[in-house]
């Protein structure tokens, strides 16, 4: 069924609340593809985790259903949902090697000693641990102890899986490391996984799809590329990637763009994205690297002088924080192409596109 | 090119002085006023606990009071010949006439308890000969022949069997006390035998300490380990008032404790009387509870759960909660995840809280006095009878000397089983 495919893990409107007095999920509504990588990105506290918690049974959503593969499972308990999971602290039985580790879900569902022994040996060559089978849990560094979590949780051959933050408790280095080899993974075994975290370039990385949670409720679900390029409020726009962020007030709406007065003095012409009429607040999003310096003013439109109040070299690119407006938290991302004299303290003309800069909600 | 290379042993800092020396000399400071922190306690401990204990072993084995009482005697005794003649020759009787009747008072006393514990009888021969080698003594007319005097004063003097116990009073150390420890003694040949029938009871208090101390640390681990479950998984507020009850008995006096369960275990007491009213017994038909291994039990089992509730809860604290959740994930049902995932990690908590129960209850003292009647006492109980009443310091020792051994095997069994870096004590 091809509406199957599609809508492998179906959220219907589910809200969850732990006192009876907030609700910690609102409305959730939310279709997974078989194979996707969707990851649920936000801040702590916004019910992402709650979220997964709910798909992989370990708590009963208030109001709504979840469908995996057509049917309602709020009703299975978690050990009957074939639900891989990483968690957050990988959650390995210290007591058994790495082998029992991976044995236990096979052992559990009764397989034969020379099935378990073969899968748990293919799901530790996967990770490329295959020589660490004896070794207890505390005996593996982190970024072992993460993939020996990943296989345990695939090596039962689980409908989905899915995964706590599970490169948190990583450093920088070995996390990127890790997101290309879950990626991979990924795309070899075509297993759907559903990802939590609230590191916004872990989910870029990897995902097909990203939920951006705040208070509960889905910002927006979207691509990473759309994310990033079309946040729709202003939320998504401070979340994902590094935003310049100007606040102001709609003076005239001309189909798809609008002038906005700045607070901070001057006028924008915006692309309108989330305002409604003339006199309404809004905060303009526009994203450093597509703010350029010109010399002389060129277009008629979007042309502003700034102070530069700092500058920092960053090797293929120069970053500048200037006051534009009235903000001086404004930065500018200057490509190095060897020919660059800024000076701290020295004024210069910065312009963007219309296209460029969004009219967001005022939040 | 010649190159020169500095041996291992000649590693100079920049001043030119030996690496190693160097570093001692900074070293130095350090270790010093490490162990000046540590000397306090060191002291403390030393004259507080090892001194007292080696004293103890030393008691356990010690003879040498007799010797120093019958010493002249037991030169001679040493070179009777037992095969030729029967009865030891007169320069035996000679030596024992004169340091029973020249020794100090008190020591001969002391010596005759020593004695007894070798043959019964001891005390009263040497009691009656020493009144009247006095007078002897005091007349001023020694005996010509010492053997015929001291017979004659006491016929036991003519019997085999006291010279034969006094072979085993010989030596300066003696196994005797551990012997009479599990109900055996010397037969006059030296041979290790069985006490009289009525004179057994170490064995079966032996027996009965272990029974009790088994049951107890059963009773403990079965009461606490949900009681450290649930202190350990609730939410913070009310784990800590959960832990309160389980304090609250350590602040209370263990007297005030163990008497409030005599008041509550007692045939007229709250249980009893509850059951009545409830119609569950009659009357004549209430429940003996106290005074007996019953009572022991139920009073020791309260007393000690503390100690085994702690490092239960100190283990369980830091399992995370993930794991149950990953082994139902993985798909094992709440039960066989308990068991398979949950328990084991508690073993060195339930392994230190069963030691710590175990080790107390064995060598426990007042709740069994108090509650134990004739039928629930502990080898404790017989410590402090011989202690206070018999003044058999020897045997009390030895006694002690057991519990401690039986102690260090279960340390030993610990370490071996579990590991003793896996303890867990709160």
């Amino acid at each position: 069924m091809a509406s199957q495919e599609k809508d492998f893990v179906v959220f219907d409107k589910i809200d969850k609340s732990y006192d009876g007095e907030v609700l910690v999920v609102k409305n959730l509504n939310l279709n997974i593809a078989k194979g996707e990588f969707v990851t649920m990105l936000g801040p702590s506290g916004s019910g992402k985790t709650t979220t997964l918690m709910m798909l992989a049974g370990f708590e009963t959503p208030t109001n709504g259903e979840i469908y995996l593969e057509g049917k309602p499972i709020s009703k299975i308990p978690p050990y009957e949902r074939e639900i891989g999971m990483v968690f957050q602290n990988y959650a390995l039985f210290p007591h058994m090697t790495v082998q029992e580790n991976l044995s236990f879900p096979l052992e559990v569902r009764k397989l034969s000693k020379t099935e378990v022994q073969d899968k748990v040996k293919k799901a530790l060559d996967m990770v490329e641990l295959g020589n660490f089978g004896t070794r207890f849990p505390a005996q593996l560094s982190g970024g072992q102890q993460q993939r020996v979590a990943l296989s345990r949780a695939l090596v039962f051959e689980p409908r989905l899986v899915l995964m706590d933050e599970p490169l948190g408790a990583l450093d920088k280095n070995l996390r990127e490391q890790m997101q290309y080899e879950i990626k991979h993974i990924h795309e070899r075994i075509g297993i759907t996984v559903v990802y939590v975290t609230h590191d916004q370039s872990e989910a870029l990385t990897m995902s097909n799809r990203i939920a951006v949670f705040d208070e509960g409720v889905i910002q927006q679900l979207s691509t990473p590329d759309i994310l990033y390029e079309k946040p729709e409020n202003s939320f998504v726009a401070q979340f994902i990637g590094e935003n310049n962020r100007m606040t102001g007030t709609v003076s005239e709406i001309n189909g798809d763009f609008c002038s906005v007065d700045l607070d901070g003095g001057g006028s924008v012409k915006a692309l309108k994205v989330k305002v409604d009429s003339v006199g309404d607040k809004t905060q303009l999003s526009v994203r450093p690297e597509r703010v350029t310096i010109n010399t002389q003013e060129t277009s008629d439109e979007n042309n502003f002088k700034g102070d530069i109040k700092e500058l920092i070299y960053l090797g293929d690119h120069i970053r500048a924080r200037v006051e534009v407006c009235g903000n001086d938290e404004f930065i500018v991302k200057i490509p190095n192409e060897g020919n660059i004299a800024l000076k701290e303290g020295s004024t210069i003309g910065l312009t963007w596109q219309a296209e460029d800069i969004r009219a967001l909600d005022a939040n | 090119m010649e190159v020169n290379i500095s041996t291992a042993d000649q590693i100079l800092t920049t001043d030119g002085i030996p690496l190693k020396v160097s570093l001692r000399k900074t070293e130095r400071r350090n270790k010093i006023r490490a162990f000046l922190l540590v000397f306090p306690l060191l002291l403390f401990i030393i004259v507080t606990f090892i001194v007292p204990i080696g004293d103890m072993l030393l008691r356990s084995v010690d003879d040498s009071q007799i010797n120093e009482v019958y010493g002249k005697t037991f030169e001679e005794y040493k070179k009777w010949d037992k095969e030729k003649d029967q009865l030891p020759p007169e320069a035996v009787y000679r030596a024992l006439f004169e340091d029973i009747g020249y020794g100090d008072k008190l020591k001969i006393g002391r010596a005759i308890t020593r004695m007894n514990y070798s043959k019964s009888g001891w005390k009263s021969l040497i009691k009656k000969t020493r009144r009247q080698i006095n007078k002897i003594v005091k007349s001023g007319e020694l005996p010509t022949s010492y053997k015929d005097t001291l017979i004659e004063i006491n016929k036991g003097w003519a019997d085999p069997t006291f010279w034969y116990s006094m072979s085993q009073m010989l030596a300066e150390t003696t196994p005797i006390y551990y012997w009479n420890a599990i109900d055996r003694t010397y037969d006059q040949d030296s041979k290790v035998i069985m006490q009289s029938e009525e004179r057994r009871i170490y064995v079966a208090t032996w027996i009965k300490t272990f029974k009790v101390s088994v049951y107890v640390t059963f009773y403990c681990l079965v009461l606490g380990f949900p009681v450290a479950h649930l202190l350990a998984n609730l939410p913070l507020r009310y784990s800590n008032l959960l832990m309160i009850f389980v304090l609250l008995p350590f602040w209370t006096s263990l007297l005030v404790r163990t008497t409030a369960w005599i008041v509550m275990l007692q045939q007229n007491g709250v249980i009893n009387g509850v059951l009545v009213w409830l119609g569950i017994l009659s009357d004549d038909g209430r429940i003996q509870m106290v005074y007996n291994m019953t009572g022991t039990i139920i009073a020791m089992t309260q007393i000690l759960l503390p100690f085994m509730i702690l490092p239960l809860y100190s283990v369980m604290k830091v399992i995370p909660k993930s794991h149950m959740r990953a082994a139902q994930n993985l798909g094992a049902k709440p039960v066989r995840a308990f068991m398979r995932v949950y328990l084991p990690q508690t073993i060195p908590g339930m392994s230190a809280g069963g030691l710590l129960v175990f080790v107390l209850a064995i060598g426990y003292f007042i709740t069994p006095e108090l509650v134990g009647g004739k039928d629930g006492q502990l080898i404790g109980h017989w410590i402090a009878h011989h202690l206070k009443t018999t003044i058999n310091w020897g045997l009390c020792s030895a006694l002690g000397a057991i519990l401690l051994g039986i102690m260090l095997v279960l340390y030993w069994l610990y370490n071996k089983i579990v590991g003793i870096d896996n303890i867990k004590l709160g």
